[in-house]
């Protein structure tokens, strides 16, 4: 029974965010003259219809679970990373950086994980500041990650317009074909044209890993237990602090390899605005995926459909429907969240009484407050 | 009078000749599959000062919620002066006079003490907020009542015993008739409890009627006009207290007779402890008795835990313990008395090591770990007890036995994997041996009851191979089966040579499991006594900082 | 130049101010105002249809304002109402009103990139100072700071609202209706913010995409930086734009680059964060959802 409550209260409030969607692009589709029916099915058959539309969703749905990880790792300790935009375009940038300081000579098989571990570092180096505000300083992470990505984008921005790394006329800088990962085309031929690629393979291998992490080691045992009570894990001998600080890096860290699906998977060079709201995506990611990595592969294709199948549907509704009907899903998905929890918890058969009636310090809530700054 | 035998109550005559200002029957309170209240009554004579008294879990915060307006009953009716007021809302309550007192303070610390008593009903001028007024209105009121004030202080720069005036003042500005005070006296220092005292009594003179909740008998006699029993949720008695006595309402309170001393304690207890080999089903105020008999520990020459004039910052004041020494022998129980508040937390924590120590030293077998971190400690044998276990002393989302292995996880894990297994066996070894219920390690410990709760963290914090025990509060809000089973694992601690240093609000507890007791008020210890040469009579002037 | 430069500066903050004023009232109330972005993007395309299909500036006021308050309700809906966690909810709101704005752009003009022009305050071209001058959302721009100083400081409102964000059992218990205080802050916050978009629409003539460009942030940024507390926060929102308006005017040299210039608020407000200039503590009960 335990088991069943614990499903139902992820999968509702998806269901209820899905039914809630699909009525808002009802009233949108409509109020464009177009037959929602007609559209839906279009944007069914422009994504999974195709060996095309799925290698497109596939190469989106790869960025997001690094997104969506980094996201959920970083709520699995407490602590609200919003700054995976900037450390996504961060890790990428480290990427190509490397990638074009290596001669061409030294091939893939040396040149791609030297990438992957730069763009590790890259966006992990963006997670450290925030881990490291909050850590010394009791910063609150949310605002110090938004800050972060205004600077750390628009430093990025001087570097390539201003720091001579893009091409004339470019926002982007030279290829680096020697650390390409080949598209996945050029072993299913189906997929011919798509962006899809095996960065892919590294995603899976990563969500598993992070799933191993969280949930097998002491170390994620460590920062879950700061997640859900700092009081009580410092109390165990857990050092708070310096798990906030690891967390940070390891969530900044799993958002820069997502810049490797672009730059080492798709484009071979690093662009400007390459991230394109990725990162913050990766929220709705974590959310949707209940912070488990399994959760967040699933909603990761799922948001990546969406985003695909606005291309799919531009020809009978404009693309930025789907764009309004993320937002539809996150809200409905953070709104029904606590409503369902409530609903299900106040079942006479519920076996765990109502909030302590004694001592009403521990908070408990999911969602880190503002507050504790 | 008839006091304990029969679950239903019956009203005095007196009370009915008045007409009573609060009647309430039949209250039922249920939450999920808790039941707080089951046939509870209260009945309340206009004028006078009325204690509800029982246990720790016997419902009687909940039952004056129900009639604040806080919880809407599921059976029974309410009546205030002949009117039935059955569910009726905190903003109803308020506008017909009742005022309640919680126990957590309902301040809001940024604003003044005239802002936070006109809150809600604030005088206005124009478009403004006449804080001028505020500030004289309060003034006059509390001259009128004779409570001391400064309306214009923010609250949070008040002390304990402060705040509580103004909240007292919050319900008589909005014409509180009635006042329901929770607990009022749990909070204080023994003068601050003298002053509430005095206050009460000013205002049952100016026609208030007053309904308090406690736990603490001794206090009542002399302050109360009747008092009510309540026993497992239900009202089991109701007393005039100047036909009654401490022993007539501790019988009701625990539903056989206990034989109370001149002081409120019982006697006798620990021979019925050791001649029936049940678990007394007293209550807290009545552990098993003084260790008498008991041998005395081995004292070694050097203390298990030795602390040097050790200061320590708190929330409040800079010195929360301001130069204590103290040491335990192996095999030796030290009971920290006093009242709360006097440094006791911030004494423990910072021997537990999640306080930075200001200054001082703290020795364990002589080594200094003054400055090792909590892990460290832990490695090194000190385990603590939290007073909070909600907060500190369990992740209420993790299962039992990942409770269990808080704090050594590294020990159940191989080259970063824990070892699933191993903590599954272990798990249910402790399980077994603490008897703790449901015996599922997978349960999370948020499902557990109060008791089973505290008993995963006393399984976690008495491992074999430990030194020196911090217990704070070990007993909170436990029922009295846990308490004696917490307690007989305590004493088997300290027969095993380890040392423990014990800290409860409870004196009865304190005088029940101590060798030696100190007192500590205002961040010092101001006596320290053999627990032979103790007496709640004999600490109470330095708990309450009368003798020094 | 100084005069050009303080011109610039007055023009630049005004809709800072406007967004900073709802972001200090929804967070002084205890919600978290990530979504003030979203209130000016809403804002400016309110207005824009409005003042496009009605010919008259004023008339896109108000329909900017109105967009502004249904998105603060939006917001006060998922928050108050239901409890969802604010980053969640403010971002959400965020994502959903930039695809809503292209979306119904396509719709009303067949681009989703920008309006036609539209009737606005101060005349066409590069504004001087006597149309800027003219401009009635200056004055009110100006004036908002010292007004919200005044309702959360001194009147009967400004007190619950400040009680609500601190300890909203302690309000709760005293029968002010914390909920009922939120809406009002959360609403009237959407509004605020809206103005600072109406300025933008009014100001350019004409509704461009993503047109608010982070501006709602940089008010974020002023909330925090200037502690909550209105007249700072105002002074953090004029020393933010004074910075732009001096890259403009330097932007020639090539002395600084712009990018650098941008992060100014941003950094600060890191620096301000670490409590290098001076602590500054959040309203107690920011970002915990009630229920």
């Amino acid at each position: 029974m335990r088991a069943t409550r614990a499903f139902e209260e992820a999968v509702l409030p998806t269901l209820t965010a899905l039914l809630v969607a699909l009525v808002a692009g009802d009233l949108l589709i409509l109020s464009y003259g177009q037959a929602p029916g007609e559209v839906w099915a279009m944007m069914l058959r422009g994504t999974w219809g195709n060996a095309y539309g799925i290698g497109q969703l596939l190469y989106k749905a790869t960025t997001l679970t690094f997104t969506g990880l980094a996201v959920a790792v970083g709520l699995r300790a407490g602590l609200f990373n919003i700054g995976a935009e900037s450390q996504l375009a961060a890790g990428g940038f480290c990427a190509a950086l490397v990638g074009l300081a290596l001669p061409a000579a030294v091939g893939p098989w040396i040149a791609v994980p030297l990438c992957i571990v730069a763009a590790a570092i890259g966006g992990g180096l963006v997670g450290l500041v925030p881990g490291v505000l909050r850590a010394r300083f009791g910063a609150h992470e949310v605002i110090a990650t938004i800050m972060l990505n205004f600077v750390v984008l628009a430093f990025l921005n001087w570097a390539m317009a201003s720091g001579g790394l893009a091409v004339p006329e470019t926002l982007h800088t030279t290829a680096a074909p020697h650390a390409a990962v080949p598209r996945l085309a050029s072993v299913f031929a189906a997929f011919h044209g798509s962006a899809a690629n095996f960065v892919i393979v590294l995603a899976i291998l990563v969500a598993a890993l992070t799933g191993w992490f969280l949930f097998r080691t002491r170390y994620g045992f460590e920062l879950r237990a700061v997640g859900l009570q700092p009081a009580a894990a410092e109390n165990g001998g857990i050092r708070v602090a310096r798990t906030w600080l690891m967390a940070m890096i390891v969530s900044g860290a799993l958002a820069g390899m997502g810049g490797t699906n672009f730059v080492l998977g798709y484009k071979s060079y690093y662009e400007d605005g390459f991230a394109g709201g990725a990162g913050f995506l990766g929220i709705a990611v974590a959310l949707v995926g209940r912070n488990h990595p399994l959760g967040v592969v699933l909603a990761a294709l799922f948001f990546a459909t969406l985003s695909q199948g606005g291309l799919a549907i531009h020809a009978l509704v404009p693309k930025q429907m789907v764009e309004v009907l993320e937002g539809v899903v996150i809200l409905a998905v953070a709104m029904s969240v606590p409503e369902v929890r409530r609903l299900l918890r106040a079942r006479p058969r519920d076996p765990s009484p109502p909030a302590p009636v004694t001592s009403g310090a521990a908070n408990t809530s999911a969602a880190p407050a503002l507050a504790d700054g | 009078m008839s006091t304990g035998a029969t679950p239903r109550h019956a009203a005095t005559p007196a009370t009915i000749a008045q007409g009573p200002a609060v009647r309430m029957t039949g209250i039922v309170k249920r939450f999920g599959a808790v039941t707080a209240n089951i046939d509870a009554s209260l009945v309340v004579t206009p004028g006078e000062i009325h204690a509800v008294v029982g246990e720790n879990g016997a419902g009687k915060s909940t039952l004056l919620r129900v009639l604040s307006g806080m919880f809407a009953p599921d059976a029974g009716t309410v009546e205030l002066f002949g009117r039935d007021v059955t569910g009726w809302s905190t903003a109803q309550a308020i506008a017909a006079g009742v005022g309640m007192v919680h126990q957590h303070f309902m301040l809001v610390p940024t604003l003044s003490v005239a802002e936070n008593v006109v809150l809600g009903i604030e005088p206005v001028r124009g478009l403004r907020f006449d804080r001028d007024a505020a500030e004289r209105r309060l003034a006059t009121l509390a001259r009128e009542c004779g409570l001391a004030c400064e309306p214009g202080r923010l609250v949070r720069d008040l002390s304990v015993g402060e705040a509580q005036r103004v909240e007292i003042l919050k319900t008589l500005y909005r014409g509180a008739k009635l006042l329901i005070l929770d607990e009022p006296t749990a909070v204080l220092s023994p003068p601050e409890v003298d002053e509430l005292w005095r206050v009460l009594r000013t205002l049952r003179a100016g026609g208030a009627t007053i309904v308090l909740v406690t736990h603490k008998l001794d206090e009542l006699m002399d302050v109360t006009d009747h008092i009510t029993v309540m026993r497992a949720g239900r009202t089991v008695g109701a007393l005039v207290t100047a036909r009654t006595t401490p022993a007539a309402i501790a019988t009701a309170m625990v539903g056989r007779a206990v034989q109370l001393d001149a002081s409120g304690l019982p006697v006798g207890a620990a021979a019925s402890h050791d001649t029936t080999g049940t678990p007394s089903r007293v209550s807290t105020q009545a552990f098993t008795g003084p260790a008498v008999g008991t041998p005395t520990p081995a004292y070694a020459d050097t203390p298990r835990l030795a602390l040097h004039d050790l200061v320590v910052a708190g929330p409040r004041r800079a010195r929360a313990v301001d130069g204590v020494t103290l040491a335990v022998a192996p095999g030796e129980v030290l009971g920290i008395a006093g009242v709360e508040g006097n440094g006791q937390t911030e004494l423990v924590e910072a021997i537990a090591g999640l306080r930075e120590v200001l200054g001082g030293r703290v020795l364990v077998d002589g080594t200094d770990v003054t400055r090792f971190s909590v892990g460290k400690r832990l490695r090194h044998g000190i385990t603590h007890i939290p007073e909070d276990r909600h907060a500190r002393g369990l992740v209420l989302d993790y299962s039992i036995a990942d409770n269990l292995i808080l704090g050594r996880q590294r020990h159940y894990a191989r080259s970063g994997r824990i070892d699933r297994t191993r903590v599954r066996r272990f798990a249910e070894e402790r399980i077994a041996a603490f008897d703790i219920r449901p015996a599922d390690p997978d349960l999370p410990a948020r499902a557990l009851s109060g008791g089973n709760q505290q008993k995963v963290v006393v399984a976690r914090e008495m491992p074999a191979d430990f030194r020196v025990l911090v217990a704070s509060q070990p007993t909170r809000g436990v029922d009295v089966g846990a308490i004696e089973f917490i307690h007989d694992q305590l004493r088997a601690a300290r027969r095993a040579g380890k040392a423990i240093l014990l800290v409860s609000a409870e004196l009865n507890e304190i005088l029940a499991l101590s060798d030696r007791i100190a007192v500590m008020y205002g961040g010092r210890v101001v006596h320290e006594v053999a627990r032979a040469h103790a007496t709640a009579e004999s600490l109470g002037p330095y708990m309450t900082g009368a003798a020094a | 130049m100084i005069g050009v430069i303080l011109l610039q500066t007055l023009r630049i903050a005004v809709p800072y101010l406007f967004a900073a004023s709802g972001g200090v009232l929804a967070e002084r109330a205890g919600i978290v105002s990530l979504a003030l972005e979203g209130f000016m993007l809403g804002g400016a395309f309110g207005a824009t249809l409005g003042a496009h299909y009605s010919g008259s500036a004023w008339v896109g006021l108000l329909c900017g304002i109105a967009a502004g308050l249904a998105l603060g309700a939006v917001h006060a809906l998922a928050c108050v109402r239901f409890g969802a966690n604010q980053i969640v909810a403010g971002v959400a709101l965020n994502l959903m009103v930039v695809g809503a704005t292209r979306f119904f752009l396509r719709l009303a003009f067949g681009s989703s990139s920008n309006s036609p022009r539209i009737t606005g305050f101060g005349g066409e071209g590069t504004a001087g100072a006597l149309q800027t001058f003219a401009n009635p959302l200056l004055w009110l721009g100006l004036a908002v700071m010292p007004v919200l100083a005044f309702v959360v400081m001194r009147t009967r409102f400004g007190l619950r609202v400040r009680a609500v964000g601190e300890k909203p059992e302690a309000a709760e218990s005293l029968g002010v209706r914390v909920a009922t205080v939120r809406w009002a802050a959360v609403v009237a916050s959407g509004g605020l913010a809206a103005l600072g978009g109406c300025w933008l629409a009014l100001d350019q003539h004409q509704f461009t995409d993503q047109m608010t460009a982070g501006r709602g942030f940089i008010a974020l940024a002023a909330v925090i930086f200037g502690r909550w507390e209105p007249v700072r926060a105002g002074i953090a929102c004029l020393l933010f734009a004074f910075a732009e308006a001096l890259q403009i005017q330097v932007q020639g040299t090539n002395a600084i680059p712009s990018q650098f210039v941008t992060m100014i608020p941003y950094l600060l407000t890191l620096v301000a964060l670490a409590g290098l200039v001076g602590r500054s503590t959040p309203p107690a009960a920011l970002g915990r959802s009630e229920g």
